[in-house]
């Protein structure tokens, strides 16, 4: 047995985990387990900017970007939350302005801001300059920043490790036990506390914008441990994903200026949004590109429409959109110095997850109660702060402010009462049960089919349009994937660096998710955000406006469901007009 | 937008090392059918996906930013998910950087790649109290260093180095780069440091200037002009020299 002890063990090293990690470096003995390097984490494929009223190019303040924040989710938001994020995104940026991050700056030295979907001057006037800035890589550079101050820090990592398992005793969570990629072996981490910081699950669907590596790890581990699943029908589709492909081109292009176009070359957003037009959150600009298309304005007819940047010059383009216009030469062959770039709306992020407090404390129930020694930071939580649709450029805030404020409960409420609680008895068999099965399966299929069906029912059925017959037709594809899963069969037996056995947990993984977000949408009957049904078109909040709680059970595809209020607070209710 | 090519059949052959069933590495070729608009890295999933799962390699982001898929395609170092197969031939080879231990067919070992970058102190340095905003930093003093922050540490430009296959205890190119980014900014304050570990035996000397670290970087970086900078800065003893 590889057995290791440490104060903390942090599951994943992207932003949320590494900015609790350096809260904790000083404080505590801490590990960061990731099944990648660090710099591989999907932080780095962040582009647009963060988020955060500096002011320094035009009037701006924290409770701005609080009510648009609340008002982009839709007001499924917990206003206690939205209100740390904002008024504490201030800070954040400035450390990590501190910790080296090379920001764009303006003529005087400033932190650069530029305009983004959803953001806008005293509660919706118009647009306002807010998201801080490095080019069109600012996730890349907040990885790599976060990653250096660890190098200086001394931080100890666990690279290539795979969580499997959580370890939970008499309620309070003791630990992990994770697969050691280079060998093979599990090794149980033994600690005070565990944060999850592993991302979202964007695989689950065909077109993504995601990293072959977002598999739901850390929702899927905590679900199978009985610990609910928030909010997971709230799934956001970016508008802009590169047609077919699905790689990522930021709304930071729209920030700057870029238009989307119909088959008539209109821009059509204007029509849906007068005011903020090609900025309006995601969610509705997804939704306008989807009704332009079924209305038969795709390009040729086609399920795409045109991201047009040839009017902002080389010169702009080369200085702020740098890496998506060339996502767009390589993978389209599309020169966007001439041409329109082919579009269509992208699985990207979600705003479910694991539940947590404003202090990162996993909470079990729709009383709040916290699971002791149990933390979640990022995309895997759901604070929750983006209710039900995420505007741009928070995503980072949220790694940011969130990942820090879980690691500074750790440090200065948890660890100076907890003690190391024993394990439980035999910790290792769930996750060597599950190594061993799939080592050992010689009759079922091989992994191929049912990822392929996973994906493209997921895209189908529970995208950016939903109705009770896709998403009952979709648990009953669970059902079906969960049977045909319990004897899937690998083609590598190998235990030294099994690639295919980490992708078939990931699947696994990934079922779980998507079992949780159908059941979670079929339930939600109302649209909301980006969970849109045409069988229920408008927001319901008499009976709706409340935070879904899905746990697993026995039986496939059946979830049972518990809802929890809403925070309310300065911001109320209103129909969302942009 | 160019019209897709038709699907062709393509013959792949992949350098493996499975040490499970045997000491030598081997070339097994594969035979796919690829759009010319799939990447590389499309293909070699679907042989591992449809195929052979015991096919091994790394792989995360799949467009270029997260650099887990360094590997060398057709005799350079290259990111799977960056390369189309319209670009390659019908006969392709696939082979595990050159300069890392291999741990399993194209799997390296990056573990003494990321103990040489730490070796360059890459974090800023700066112990002067912070102010309560910002650093202030010029748009030129920003752009002075921009395009080193670009790396993603792949270890392609590193893995082509000449200099590195002949000594593999040298920094090499990609740590210099990194160096680079911190010598560069107008807010740190050890770039004498880092100077001193360049100047050492295994520092920046052994560049010979071949210059296909350059070729090889998936981010267009200038490597190897980044490394003369670095040789200027040295040799001046600062980095105002232009």
């Amino acid at each position: 047995m590889n057995y290791h002890k440490f104060d903390v063990v942090i599951v994943g090293s992207g932003g949320a985990g590494l900015m609790s990690a350096m809260q904790l470096a000083h404080n505590a003995s801490i590990a960061v387990v990731s099944k990648l390097y660090p710099t591989r984490s999907h932080t780095g494929a962040a582009q647009g900017g963060v988020a955060a009223a500096l002011g320094n190019l035009e009037e701006d303040h924290w409770q701005w970007h609080m009510f648009d924040t609340v008002k982009g989710g839709d007001y499924l938001s917990d206003q206690d939350a939205a209100e740390v994020l904002c008024r504490e995104a201030i800070d954040a940026v400035y450390e990590l302005e501190h910790w080296g991050l090379p920001f764009n700056r303006t003529a005087d030295g400033k932190i650069d801001q530029r305009r983004f979907g959803g953001h806008t001057r005293n509660l919706g006037e118009g647009p306002v300059r807010r998201s801080c800035y490095a080019a069109d890589r600012t996730g890349h550079m907040i990885l790599q920043t976060m990653f250096q101050q660890s190098v200086k820090n001394q931080v100890t990592f666990f690279n290539e490790y795979m969580m499997l398992d959580l370890l939970m005793n008499d309620g309070q969570a003791v630990g992990i036990v994770a697969l050691c990629l280079r060998d093979g072996t599990l090794h149980t981490f033994h600690a005070k506390a565990v944060v999850l910081a592993t991302g979202g699950y964007g695989r689950a669907w065909r077109i993504t914008s995601n990293a072959l590596a977002c598999t739901g790890d850390g929702m899927a581990v905590a679900y199978r441990r009985g610990i609910p699943l928030e909010d997971m029908e709230m799934y956001q589709f970016h508008p802009t994903g590169l047609y077919k492909v699905g790689i990522l081109l930021s709304e930071a292009a729209r920030g700057e200026g870029a238009y989307l176009l119909n088959s008539e070359g209109e821009r059509f957003c204007i029509r849906y949004a007068p005011t903020l037009q090609e900025l309006a959150p995601r969610d509705m600009v997804s939704r306008f590109i989807y009704q332009e298309i079924a209305e038969g304005r795709g390009i040729n007819g086609q399920d795409y429409v045109y991201l047009s940047v040839a009017h902002l010059g080389k010169e702009k383009i080369d200085e702020k959109l740098p890496d998506i216009t060339d996502f767009a030469r390589n993978y389209l062959g599309v020169e966007p110095y001439y041409e329109p770039v082919p579009i269509q709306p992208t699985a990207h992020y979600a705003m479910g997850g694991v539940p947590t407090t404003i202090d990162g404390q996993v909470i079990m129930d729709e009383n709040n109660t916290p699971i002791p020694g149990l933390y979640a930071a990022g995309e895997v939580a759901a604070v929750s702060v983006h209710g039900a649709n995420r505007l741009g450029t928070n995503s980072l805030v949220d790694l940011i402010v969130f990942g820090r404020r879980a690691g500074k409960h750790i440090a200065s409420k948890w660890l100076p009462e907890a003690d190391f609680a024993p394990l439980p008895a035999d910790h290792e068999a769930f996750a060597a049960e599950q190594v061993e099965r799939l080592l050992s399966n010689t009759k079922g299929e091989t992994q191929e089919a049912i990822r392929k069906e996973l994906r493209d029912e997921m895209m189908d059925k529970v995208g950016v349009v939903r109705d009770e017959q896709r998403l009952t037709g979709m648990l009953n594809k669970v059902k079906e994937l969960k049977e045909r899963y319990s004897t899937i069969r690998l083609m590598d037996r190998s235990r030294a660096f099994n690639t295919e056995l980490m992708e078939v947990i990931e699947l696994g993984n990934l079922i779980e998710c998507a079992e949780a977000t159908t059941a979670g949408a079929l339930a939600r009957k109302e649209s909301r955000g980006a969970h849109y049904r045409t069988d229920y078109p408008k927001r319901d909040d008499a009976n709706f406006l409340q935070h879904t709680l899905a746990y697993r059970t026995d039986r496939a595809g059946e979830p049972e469901l518990r809802y929890k209020p809403v925070v309310l607070g300065t911001f109320e209710p209103k129909e969302r007009k942009y | 937008m160019a019209a897709a090519p038709s699907a062709r059949e393509v013959h792949i052959k992949i350098k493996r090392y499975q040490p499970e069933k045997s000491d030598k590495p081997f070339w097994q070729e594969y035979r796919v059918r690829a759009e010319g608009n799939d990447r590389l890295l499309d293909v070699l999933n679907r042989i591992k996906w449809e195929q052979d799962g015991s096919l091994t390699f790394r792989r995360s982001c799949a467009h270029g930013v997260c650099g887990s898929d360094a590997m060398r395609v057709n005799g350079r170092n290259r990111l799977a998910c960056k390369l189309l197969m319209q670009d390659l031939g019908s006969r392709i080879s696939v082979e595990p950087m050159l300069g890392f231990p291999i741990i399993r067919d194209l799997v390296v070992d990056m573990d003494p790649f990321f103990s040489k970058y730490e070796k360059v102190k890459p974090y800023l340095i700066n112990d002067e109290p912070e102010p309560r905003t910002e650093r202030l930093q010029s748009p030129e003093e920003h752009a002075r260093f921009d395009e080193t922050t670009k790396c993603i540490l792949c270890g392609a430009c590193t893995g082509s180095c000449p200099s590195v296959w002949a000594n593999p205890d040298w920094v090499g190119p990609a740590s210099i780069v990194n160096a680079h980014r911190f010598i560069f900014d107008s807010r740190d304050r050890a770039a004498a440091d880092r100077m001193a570990i360049l100047s050492d035996r295994n520092g920046v000397w052994r560049c010979r200037t071949i210059f296909n670290c350059s070729e090889a970087c998936p981010r267009g970086i200038h490597v190897t002009d980044a490394i003369e900078e670095v040789k200027r800065a040295i040799m001046y003893g600062s980095r105002e020299v232009e």
